[in-house]
């Protein structure tokens, strides 16, 4: 009998194979600050964060469905749920908590009350406008993107920028159908 | 209990990347006079880290009342101290905390190692640990 699908990620965060906190976080630590000396643009380098993300994404949603074994989530609300407790928990090994719906359903947001990829991080003045954490939101818009939906994924409050936590917003653009890529006349 | 203190970090190069009055009872011309003092005392520290292996390098060199006391983390980084007060282990334990500000400091990857240290962050907490400890 398959499994039950987890309504946590606790036990499959002990499960997967685990990399060194510092080790993960310098690395992430050198990957921006490489793009910061080769592009030099604050809003270049975010461009370029969220589509490494975007990249990222569309790859780990097939690692996710695979390891974590969740049911077809019935609506948004559901598939926000599952990316707080298991997916962000899974990867990351942190919890999010999902509040601030609206009144469709289709917009909610991400709170992160820590992160690991911001340890000992401090913005110097030269930049201010950079969203360290940008490849968070393209891992989720990728991720969004291969099981048919098609979102927005902005950063609300940065803990870089002086706010209290980390916070997402997810706007569910459109649900897109599922398409064949034959057609059957032919 | 009035005591004048200068504080400087002095990197690698030799060039000075944090610097702070920490005394109680700072003068205008004393404080050039302090920041030249532990600049030249910077050559008898280069002679004195060699020979020893400890970190905390104690009182290396004295100038009227003042003594000037430095401490040499892994990166030969100099962590320097011109103070008035006798209380040795207070200026360790000083130096210590500061040095694990300082790694703090070097961990973030959007900071070049080398250059000024411009968090207010790390200027406030050295200066609260140089009122908790001198």
């Amino acid at each position: 009998m398959a499994p039950l699908a987890p309504k946590t990620g606790d036990p499959l965060f002990a499960n997967v194979e685990r990399v060194n906190a510092e080790l993960f976080t310098l690395t992430y630590g050198a990957i921006v600050r490489q793009l910061l000396a080769d592009l030099e643009e604050v809003e270049e380098v975010n461009k370029q964060l969220d589509l490494m993300g975007y990249n990222i994404g569309v790859r780990l949603i097939d690692e996710f469905l695979a390891k974590s074994n969740v049911s077809r989530c019935v609506d948004f609300k559901e598939t926000a749920d599952i990316i707080a407790k298991v997916g962000f928990k899974m990867f990351l090994g942190v919890t999010a908590t999902v509040t601030n719906w609206n009144a469709e359903g289709t917009t909610c947001s991400l709170v992160l009350e820590d992160n690991p990829l911001v340890d000992f991080v401090e913005l110097p003045d030269t930049c201010q406008g950079l969203h360290y954490c940008n490849i968070l939101s393209g891992v989720l818009r990728g991720a969004l993107e291969m099981v048919s939906m098609k979102t927005e994924i902005t950063w609300v409050r940065d803990m870089l920028h002086g706010d209290d936590a980390y916070e997402l917003q997810a706007k569910l653009v459109k649900q897109v159908p599922e398409e064949y890529p034959y057609k059957d006349d032919d | 209990m009035a005591s004048t203190a200068c504080f400087i970090i002095v990197s690698r190069n030799d060039i000075p990347i944090y610097e702070a009055e920490v005394g109680s009872a700072p003068k205008e011309e004393a404080a050039h006079q302090h920041q030249f003092i532990l600049h030249a005392a910077l050559d008898i520290v280069q002679d004195l880290a060699w020979t020893t292996s400890a970190m905390f390098l104690k009182a290396v060199e004295r100038f009227n009342d003042l003594v000037v006391s430095v401490y040499v983390t892994a990166g030969h980084t100099r962590l320097m101290l011109l103070h008035d007060s006798r209380n040795e282990d207070g200026i360790k334990s000083f130096f210590q905390e500061v040095h694990e500000l300082y790694i703090k400091i070097l961990l973030n990857p959007l900071y070049l190692s080398g250059s000024r240290i411009t968090s207010s962050h790390f200027d406030t907490k050295v200066r609260a640990l140089a009122r908790k400890y001198l």
